[in-house]
């Protein structure tokens, strides 16, 4: 029992003018000292609530958190005072955002920036924060870092503004960190970059890190483990070597189907890319059974009557579905 | 530099502005004559080489009186721009920050300010303290904490969505120092324009305060004081008249101009086709 970050049944709802809608329904999971948990799925499934959700920052009203607890090194975040749960954010979770382009205050220098959290947190003199945002930004391979304390954030290209944001979340030694699709709005090779930028920190510094992404090919490169997310619920968890060989949810074998394969041609027509046909479901309401049900190709009656559990399927892998029970309802038509 | 020099409105908003300053940081260590020695033998002098202005009804030197009512007009203006700016801001980033009640009660009771006519209250409150330029200032000033307070608040709301406050949140800083680093570092250049339009405002205010008898206090010199004591003259010395007001005109456009470019220059979509 010494995760480093343990969730409890997570739940976090917002009031809309439609009514509450759940954006996190139930989540358990826990990271491990030094692990690379990836967690995915697509645009509006509660990946980045969850996120901001152990870090505090869900917005109270609309936002409302329940948890069964959110461990932290052994300390339960939601009785913590907000000013308590300050203090760990930056010193001990760090989060790196999607937009580089908008997460760094455009009228501040970035040395100020990148510093800023020690000034927050360690109390320390400027021109001392000043010298470990040097180091950090050297750290980060940002050229002539000295020289560059002083820019702005438009003088710098999105990949700079990237690394900039790592040294951020970096100078105070985070033992956890949470990087919410870090490359998203960056292009390829700046993205492979800054990814082993933060899988070079992680070993380094024996860090865990929290992997946002859609990206199931970022997946497969940084994590160790991997959790399925779709509307607001974990559907699998499994570590990443068995999600891609055999995925047990419709949904996760849905996505790694979407992906492109450039190596591989049937026959001598060009593999062509299949999709989960449907669009995710509204949040707002109940819905009585599996929330995938009606874009599962393999749904049954029993899938919207009843919710499945998140059970193991095989080796510590689990899936949120009935096909666990009901094998032979698993039919691929192709 | 450039960018700004680019600017019609700016340039000729600094040269005007530059000018008035320049006359008053002159007048401090050196006019033609004391501005407020009386000469009764030259009294309502024309505009002459000796009084290149003219002379008022107790023969004192218009020049010399339009140079020092320059400083008293930048004084009225910093001033009063001071206290509307320092309680304007604060107000405004609270009402922007706490939101609901907090943000009703500040911005209802700015309607309320803004409600009365500002040269009629700035009477009210000079005829109630008594007239005099430290009232004045201070009754034009109150009326400019809620222009400002609103200005902030209406900036300061859209700067708390934006990303690089979630960021800042998320390493840990406390909302004091957000608000201090990251949200008013953004509004400066909507406060400095509106700042420097309020600043020739007040000019103006103070001008038509006095001209009414209740800023400045004689001796003393000030654009719209002497404007009121040439009225009784204006058929015998019109340029007793005409120079302070052009003063007034002048330092008036000056600053607008200035506003006008900085806006212009600040704000890039805002295109002006002349």
């Amino acid at each position: 029992m010494n995760h480093l970050l343990e969730v409890d049944n997570l739940h976090v709802q917002f009031d809309t003018p439609q009514g509450p809608a759940s954006a996190v329904d139930g989540a358990s999971f826990h990271i491990s000292h030094g692990e690379t948990l990836g967690l995915v799925g697509e645009s509006g499934c509660g990946k980045t609530v969850t996120s901001l959700s152990i870090l505090g920052l869900i917005p109270s009203p609309p936002g409302y958190i329940k948890a069964d607890r959110i461990l932290f090194k052994g300390r339960n975040l939601l009785n913590l005072s907000s000013e308590d749960v300050r203090k760990i954010r930056g010193r001990e979770i760090a989060m790196i955002f999607q937009e580089p382009m908008t997460s760094l205050n455009p009228v501040l220098p970035i040395g100020r920036q990148v510093a800023e959290p020690l000034i927050a947190h360690k109390g320390i003199s400027k021109a001392k924060a000043f010298k470990e945002a040097i180091k950090w930004l050297d750290y980060v391979k940002i050229p002539e870092a000295r020289k560059r304390l002083y820019d702005y954030p438009h003088q710098l290209s999105g990949g700079m503004r990237q690394r900039i944001m790592i040294a951020m979340a970096m100078v105070c030694h985070p033992q956890l960190l949470i990087a919410d699709e870090p490359t998203t709005a960056l292009d390829v090779t700046i993205q492979a970059q800054i990814l082993s930028l933060i899988a070079g920190l992680k070993e380094e510094l024996n860090m865990s890190v929290l992997l946002i992404t859609h990206d199931l090919g970022v997946v497969a490169q940084m994590a160790d483990r991997v959790l399925v997310m779709y509307a607001g619920e974990i559907v699998e968890e499994a570590d990443v070597m068995s999600l891609y060989d055999r995925p047990f949810h419709p949904y996760t074998e849905g996505l790694l189907r979407s992906m492109p394969i450039l190596d591989k041609q049937i026959g001598d027509k060009l593999h062509r890319l299949t999709e989960i046909s449907g669009i995710a479901p509204c949040t707002t309401g109940l819905t009585q059974g599996c929330k995938f049900a009606d874009r599962c190709p393999f749904a049954f009656p029993l899938c919207s009557e009843k919710r499945p559990e998140l059970l193991e399927v095989k080796d510590g892998q689990r899936a949120r579905c009935w096909l666990r029970d009901y094998p032979e309802k698993r039919r691929h038509h192709d | 530099m450039k960018r700004f020099f680019g600017n019609l409105n700016f340039t000729l908003g600094f040269i005007l502005s530059l000018f008035i300053v320049m006359m008053a940081l002159t007048s401090l260590v050196w006019t033609p004559y004391d501005a407020n020695s009386m000469d009764a033998l030259h009294r309502l002098a024309r505009p002459s080489l000796t009084h290149p202005l003219g002379t008022d009804q107790y023969g004192r030197d218009i020049l010399s009186r339009v140079m020092v009512g320059a400083v008293n007009s930048i004084i009225v203006g910093l001033v009063t721009v001071g206290i509307g700016i320092s309680l304007g801001v604060f107000l405004g980033l609270i009402s922007a920050y706490f939101g609901k009640f907090v943000d009703e009660a500040i911005m209802r009771l700015s309607d309320l300010l803004f409600g009365f006519p500002a040269v009629l209250s700035a009477i009210l409150i000079t005829s109630i303290l008594g007239p005099s330029i430290i009232n004045a200032m201070l009754a034009i000033g109150i009326f400019y904490i809620p222009v400002f307070a609103r200005l902030t608040r209406a900036v300061a709301m859209t700067i708390w969505e934006r990303e690089f406050i979630e960021a800042a949140r998320a390493c840990g800083v406390n909302e004091i120092y957000i608000t201090w680093r990251h949200v008013l570092p953004n509004i400066l250049s909507p406060l400095l324009v509106q700042a420097t339009i309020q600043f020739a405002v007040a000019i103006l205010a103070e001008a038509a305060l006095s001209y009414l008898g209740l800023g400045t206090q004689p001796p003393f010199a000030s654009w719209g004081r002497m404007l009121n004591e040439a009225q009784t003259f204006m058929t015998l010395a019109p340029w007793m008249a005409v120079f302070p007001g052009v003063a007034i005109a002048l330092a008036v456009l000056g600053f607008n101009l200035l506003g006008d470019g900085l806006r212009d220059t600040f704000d890039p979509k805002m295109v002006r086709k002349r």
